[in-house]
């Protein structure tokens, strides 16, 4: 791994993109299009995700309807690296549901490669918080789920499993069970079973929130160079401001309940990068300043909560 | 290894007082019999294999018994968890059928089947089906939401979405009542094997009771509880933990 360079690149320069160690692309996107668009239209290529207005309200018992996501309109282009940051309780992780079709928003529309969300699908996989894995399963197993429901011969699924164990370092844990493994090696198992189901896009739901500071830090370190060794888009939901400067081409901020989308960011910083670079540091403290005034908002409600109990 | 010691000790002191109390001659042998008498009882029935016969039969009837009930408990409980409907119907149902021991089916079973095999199993099913379908009813809905929605991002649905991911994910809470269901099943088949009178432990037993051999009565009362305790205790409870352990519930 080389260091990365000292100096912080002008904002108006691109950030070097895939520029990692591994240039290798596992399953990276067709480019058939190419050929007959000139070059200058692959700037204004169809968004991976688009989300078109989404809103979101559930009928509760005592007050009438809460609004959890009002009105959310993004864009997502194929192979970015998108963190969503907001106070707990302003509908991140929601989204990302939407996004994976577990669950019908309210109205509005998301889109994936221009076509409507119906339901799940394998070019989407989330990593949940809780991650989920399947512990009637071994690491293989779990690995191996998503190419079974998509009845991928098993010649290939073995050979698959391999190459993402691999990837994630944990070929050494093939047969072993979740509940043998330590609370990193689960996340790289979630990791690796996503990425096997070969989603274009990987939505990650604050999948590193419950890790000590050391396994997050190489954590990163592994998904950055996986984002680059696969090419696929990342929508990563956080509320650690540093870890999303750390990791995003761009960070959008949520509001706190209803959950609209309030600043965007765009992190032009080189890569790899790491957590303790004072231009992340910079950059975190910047979307930190304007998310405050959210927490403060969603701490009054909390306290308020607290009162009326 | 205290635990076991306790054990011996308990048991020791059990038997050495029944001895004892067989020694005093205070009840005649044919009313209270002897420790001895029951041993001799035991090794007479093994040693001219109907205790060996006995066990097969009973055990071939409880496990193709109590394999329809979990195959229909299964369908029975995933329809009831499924449904709104069906839950406040059928659900409520069959749990105020649970009060009914399961002897009250053998006239009917009779009637239908007349004294066969059937009208047996008959009555093993009706036994334990209740407790087993309560038992999946319950698992699907203590099992935690997040693997059904890990399964179906995985791209499972349907009848796999069931198979590979519901009803593992609910395992550990379908062992509980899964072992309730076989204590059932295996009461309802003695207490029927007791009246129809086709081989197994509780003819066996009645055997005792028609030559008035109380070693004997007392013997096959052994063996079923031995049988019991072997099944439940060191089967299902071992089950339990290991899936406990497997699926976090516990710590390993």
């Amino acid at each position: 791994m080389s260091a990365s360079p000292q100096s912080s690149y002008p904002s108006i320069i691109p950030p070097p993109r895939r520029s990692l160690v591994h240039g290798s692309v596992v399953h990276g996107k067709p480019v058939s299009s190419v050929l007959e668009v000139p070059l200058a239209a692959v700037d204004v290529v169809v968004p991976k995700v688009a989300l078109d207005s989404i809103s979101l309200s559930y009928r509760t018992s005592t007050k009438g309807r809460l609004i959890a996501l009002d009105n959310i309109s993004l864009e997502v282009k194929p192979g970015e690296f998108l963190c969503v940051v907001g106070p707990s309780g302003c509908g991140k992780s929601t989204l990302l549901h939407l996004i994976a079709g577990l669950q019908p928003q309210t109205s509005g529309t998301v889109l994936v490669d221009g076509k409507p969300v119906t339901g799940p699908g394998t070019d989407r996989i989330l990593i949940f918080q809780e991650l989920g894995l399947f512990p009637w399963l071994t690491v293989g197993g779990n690995v191996e789920f998503g190419m079974k429901m998509k009845n991928v011969p098993k010649a290939e699924r073995k050979e698959k499993v391999e190459q993402y164990l691999r990837l994630v370092h944990l070929s050494k844990f093939r047969d072993s069970y979740i509940h043998q493994l330590s609370g990193g090696m689960r996340q790289r198992v979630a990791l690796a079973r996503a990425l096997a189901t070969g989603p274009d896009v990987l939505l990650m739901d604050e999948p590193f929130a419950a890790l000590d500071a050391q396994t997050r830090d190489l954590l990163h370190d592994e998904l950055e160079r996986i984002w680059a060794e696969t090419g696929c888009t990342i929508i990563f939901v956080t509320h650690n401001v540093r870890e999303a400067a750390r990791l995003g081409d761009r960070v959008v901020l949520l509001t706190f309940r209803p959950g609209r989308v309030k600043e965007e960011f765009r992190v032009n910083l080189p890569r790899p990068r790491h957590m303790e670079h004072p231009d992340v540091t910079r950059m975190a403290r910047t979307v930190l300043d304007c998310l405050r005034e959210e927490i403060n908002k969603s701490l009054e409600v909390e306290y308020a909560d607290e009162k009326a109990r | 290894m205290k635990k076991l010691a306790k054990q011996v000790v308990f048991y020791g002191v059990l038997i050495g007082v029944w001895t004892l109390l067989a020694k005093l001659h205070i009840w005649p042998p044919y009313l209270f019999p002897p420790p001895w008498g029951v041993a001799q009882a035991l090794r007479d029935g093994f040693a001219d294999h109907s205790f060996w016969i006995g066990i097969a039969v009973t055990m071939k009837r409880m496990v193709i018994g109590y394999s329809l009930s979990v195959a229909l408990g299964m369908v029975l409980g995933l329809g009831v968890s499924s449904s709104k409907f069906l839950e406040e119907t059928l659900g409520g149902l069959l749990v105020s059928l649970q009060s009914l021991p399961s002897i009250c089916w053998i006239p009917l079973a009779v009637l239908w089947f007349g004294l066969t095999e059937k009208a047996i199993l008959f009555v093993v099913l009706m036994g334990s089906l209740l407790s087993v379908t309560i038992a999946m009813e319950d698992g699907r809905k203590q099992m935690p939401k997040i693997y059904g929605m890990a399964g179906r991002n995985l791209g499972a649905s349907g009848f796999r979405l069931f198979w590979s991911v519901l009803l593992p994910a609910s395992l550990p809470f379908i062992v509980n009542g899964m072992k309730q269901g076989w204590a059932f099943a295996w009461r309802s088949l003695i207490q029927a094997e007791m009246i129809f009178l086709s081989l197994g432990l509780g003819q066996l037993l009645m055997m005792g009771r028609d030559l008035s051999d109380m070693n004997q009565v007392l013997a096959v009362m052994i063996l079923i509880i031995v049988l019991g305790y072997l099944v439940d205790g060191l089967i299902f409870r071992t089950m339990e933990r290991k899936l406990q352990e497997k699926y976090g519930l516990v710590a390993a």
